[in-house]
């Protein structure tokens, strides 16, 4: 049997990352292009293809309606949910959707679920860590993080996005949670850690107690739309209120305009956590240029609305842990959005961390201790390390679950802040004589009406034997597990049969839905993708083959000496071999070895090239005379020549 | 202060068989003696659970230091890469742990767990009255301690007063200190009561110990009298203070 690694992913709103533990020390795995971080965006390319990540980021500023980012603010929620978004991401949801429905979103041709979208960036992310373990070592199973704050419709949605991508996954973990984890491995300190997680589209606040390497969540608190993404789009509303009343342009409907601004506000954001002042600077599709001075102070009460909205959630978790703010040891900086100057200033000022002397933490790169973490939960699960052998993680549901009691009111059943897995039994009973079904309504949330709390799902009771209204007795177990997702059981107490439950998830997919979906879109494009890689190789080695063999008749030939001459040879033949396979890993190392071997003839080319530029000839002449096409991606052709 | 008991030793005790190694074990173990896998068992109660006597003192730190032990060997992550079976067994022994936590840990939940079991009716104190009134959208019916009743019907005039003051808009100083010295009054009855509950915890628990259980129902009906009164107070003190937060 082949070997399994078991890895740590957090699948965020702006990037995701895969880890594992290496030895004792939990890393990073990078992708192909040698990046950590994965951007969350999927694009469908003009011939059909699905990209993710980098390559998927051109998309959205030259086909935005070919591409999609930020879905996690889309996951587990409906179509009345989203109206506030779709004002400013260019999702562009199909038109028949029915309040309470999966969220479709039209990728070009295509109509995806947001669970299918996240399975694309965890399908990409899975192929990276195979990529680096190499071959004989699958990525079947992984550790997700989530926002501690997500419900159980949002964790649901994720962890059918594992499923849809060919994962499984074994847990489940809180965002914050997994940061105290990674923080805590070499601190080995005892106290209480508050950890503050302003990502890139949700704000958790987690209060953990630290002792003899058990990590227990004392309460929890957040919001799960709130982000860097909410600051973007104040300074991208000022830009576009600002080009239509100087340009008198109206941008609003321009998908690939507004996404040119948000790139620029995002670096204008990024540059202020460093300097007073920056220029935005976009240029505009019909090429007018739009700029704009901001300094740091503007910039900061612009957005004291937005993280002064992480304010009462932090004050909540305080009073909800039942401690006081002096009994606070340490306080983690997590999430990209914890760079902002004022957002470090708000975090002391609440915990009072500089009248005590004290600073936040954030020695950890805040885009990927979440990811450390996911993968420290990942080897504890796999039980197989000393490193993690005395960790244990006790998690809290962040959110009361109650059932829908006459009137619309809700009865509380599990409160929030529960240790989880949790559970609570309830009876009930019939209301008319001979009645075989009962209906029960599930919600989540702190409000006192059904209403204004999430639906989880209706669950219908079926197969009551008949009997005089109040007799049966029908005891429901729910059941919160250490995901934070809820299971229901029921049975009737006087003929001891286990009643049927029949459940409606309000905003989920069905088993049967999920199971499609991994039939439909992934056996065959992973099949597809793998053929189509290999086929790519394989014409990218013919170029080659032909470029080289072509060299000969170029005047840098001469001036290599018998050992480069020797090389070139014997990768080249190496190559021509490895081409009639099938290997894909074989040609591509095949190639960059030939690429390592042609480098000083590449070098000494582009001189004479240059020369011939300054003798009066055309690039076009130049490229023609060193026998290769001037465009192809490889280091014998002088590519990097901009024209 | 009681002091924790050891599990209890059974004699003659009706064996169980490990589904794993075949060993007899205690009935009610929740571990095999000799090949330490989890038994599908469920524990009677929440105290049968914590290996402690049902009792309404309560050691916290010691119960805290058993809470962590447990979670330990029955938490879900340990049990990864068990069967199906054991993974069903962690869920339910850990949900249930928890549970059994949260009751035993806080000592009003844990006396209300006491009298459940006990199979006493709380009355309107009660949980099920709590929902059955939440489920016909009425407000619980109290009753009102006699000896409170003159402080009550003064505090409801205070009360409406301060309403109707705030309706027109006035700021009446003399009304909020009223208010404030009657909040005062009741909180320090509060705290009585408090005092009071704990002494009737040890009479029960000595009656407990003594198997008296004459004893035992006359030391439970006072403390559903004086969590009735104490759940009506505590009702007063948060009409006060919301009524001076207006």
């Amino acid at each position: 049997m082949a070997e399994e690694r078991v890895v740590g992913i957090d699948l965020g709103t702006t990037n995701s990352l895969v880890a594992f533990m290496q030895g004792e020390q939990p890393v990073v795995i990078p992708g192909e292009d040698g990046l950590n971080l994965v951007p969350s965006v999927v694009a469908l390319t003009s011939d059909d293809r699905i990209v993710v990540g980098n390559a998927a980021r051109p998309h959205l500023i030259e086909a935005s309606e070919r591409a999609v980012y930020s879905a996690k603010r889309l996951m587990g929620r409906g179509v009345e949910d989203v109206q506030d978004e779709l004002k400013f991401f260019p999702f562009r949801l199909v038109e028949d959707l029915a309040p309470g429905e999966v969220l479709r979103i039209q990728l070009g041709t295509r109509e995806v679920t947001p669970p299918e979208i996240s399975a694309y960036v965890l399908r990409q992310l899975k192929r990276n860590a195979e990529r680096f373990f190499g071959p004989g070592i699958a990525v079947k199973k992984a550790v997700i993080t989530v926002p501690a704050y997500f419900n159980d419709a949002q964790r649901q949605a994720t962890k059918d996005a594992g499923r849809i991508a060919g994962l499984e996954v074994l847990r489940l973990v809180n965002e914050p949670t997994a940061a105290a984890l990674a923080y805590g491995l070499d601190k080995k300190k005892d106290g209480i850690v508050a950890v503050y997680d302003l990502g890139g589209g949700t704000f958790d606040i987690s209060i953990l107690k630290l002792h003899d390497g058990i990590f227990e969540v004392i309460a929890t608190n957040g919001d799960t739309h709130l982000g860097g993404d909410d600051i973007d789009n104040l300074l991208i509303t000022i830009a576009l209120e600002d080009i239509g009343g100087d340009l008198k342009l109206d941008l609003r409907r321009n998908g690939e305009a507004v996404q040119s601004i948000r790139k620029a506000v995002i670096e204008v954001k990024i540059a202020l956590s460093t300097e007073t002042s920056t220029t935005l600077d976009v240029t505009l599709p019909e090429g007018q240029h739009y700029q704009r001075e901001i300094t740091r102070e503007q910039f900061e009460q612009l957005i004291q609305p937005v993280i002064a909205r992480t304010l009462a959630p932090c004050k909540q978790a305080i009073q909800d842990a039942g401690i006081q703010i002096e009994e606070i040891g340490e306080v983690v900086l997590v999430g990209g959005s914890t760079r902002i100057p004022s957002v470090r200033k708000l975090v002391e000022d609440v915990f009072e961390l500089a009248a005590r002397g004290k600073k936040p933490h954030a020695e950890m790169n805040p885009d990927e201790v979440v990811a450390l973490g996911a993968a420290v939960q990942a080897n504890i699960l796999a039980g197989d390390s000393v490193a993690t052998k005395d960790m244990l993680l006790l998690d809290v549901t962040p959110l009361s679950l109650g059932i829908e009691a006459l009137g619309g009111v809700v009865a509380k059943i599990i409160q929030r802040n529960s240790t989880i897995p949790a559970s609570a039994t309830e009876h009930f009973t019939t209301g008319v004589d001979g009645q075989t079904n009962v209906a029960i309504h599930v919600v989540q949330g702190e409000r006192e009406l059904a209403k204004d709390c999430r639906s989880l799902a209706r669950f219908d009771l079926k197969g009551i034997p008949p009997m005089t209204a109040g007799m049966p007795r029908i005891e429901v177990k729910f059941l919160i597990d250490a995901n934070g997702i809820l299971h229901v059981s029921a049975r009737e107490q006087r003929s001891g049969k286990q009643a049927e439950i029949e459940v409606k998830p309000t905003y989920g997919l069905t088993d049967e839905q999920v199971e499609t979906m991994i039939l439909d879109s992934f056996d065959n494009a992973e099949e597809d993708f793998r053929q189509r890689q290999l086929i790519e190789a394989k014409s990218e080695a013919e170029t080659i083959l032909i470029a080289v063999d072509k060299a000969p008749l170029s005047p840098a030939w001469k001036l290599l000496n018998p050992v480069e001459l020797s090389r070139i040879r014997e990768t080249r033949n190496t190559l021509e071999v490895a081409r009639c396979g099938n290997d894909y890993h074989a040609i591509r190392d095949a190639i960059a070895a030939l690429d390592y071997a042609t480098r000083n003839f590449a070098e000494l080319q582009m001189d004479a090239a240059v020369t011939s530029v300054m003798k009066g000839k055309t690039m076009d002449d130049a490229g023609e005379n060193m026998g290769s096409a001037p465009t192809a991606p490889h280091a014998i052709a002088p590519a990097e020549i901009e024209n | 202060m009681t002091v924790l008991a050891e599990p209890s030793q059974k004699t003659e005790c009706p064996k169980a068989e490990c589904w794993s190694c075949g060993n007899g074990n205690d009935a009610d173990a929740q571990f095999c003696a000799k090949c330490g896998k989890l038994q599908p068992v469920a524990p009677a109660d929440y105290f049968q659970f914590f290996g402690l006597p049902r009792r309404l003192q309560l050691d916290r730190v010691a119960l805290e230091k058993q809470f962590y032990r447990l979670s330990r060997k029955l938490h879900p992550d340990l049990y990864a890469r068990a069967s199906a079976q054991e993974q069903q067994w962690s869920l339910e022994k850990s949900s249930l742990l928890n549970d059994a936590w949260r009751t035993l840990r806080d000592p009003l939940s844990r006396t209300e767990y006491v009298l459940e079991l006990q199979g006493v009716r709380m009355e309107e104190q009660s949980r099920d009255a709590t929902d059955a009134a939440v489920a016909s959208g009425t407000s619980k019916q109290q009753i009102v301690p006699p000896d409170l009743l003159e402080e009550v019907f003064e505090l409801n005039m205070q009360l409406e007063e301060m309403r109707m003051a705030h309706a027109s808009g006035e700021d009446d100083p003399g009304l909020k200190a009223d208010l404030q010295t009657a909040g005062q009054n009741f909180e320090e009855q509060l705290a009585a009561a408090m005092l009071e509950l704990e002494s009737l915890w040890a009479e029960w628990d000595r009656a407990a110990d003594a198997e008296d259980p004459s004893a035992q129902l006359s030391a439970e009906q006072k403390i559903v009298d004086l969590l009735n009164r104490r759940s009506y107070i505590r009702n007063l003190v948060r009409d006060v203070q919301q009524a001076l937060s207006n």
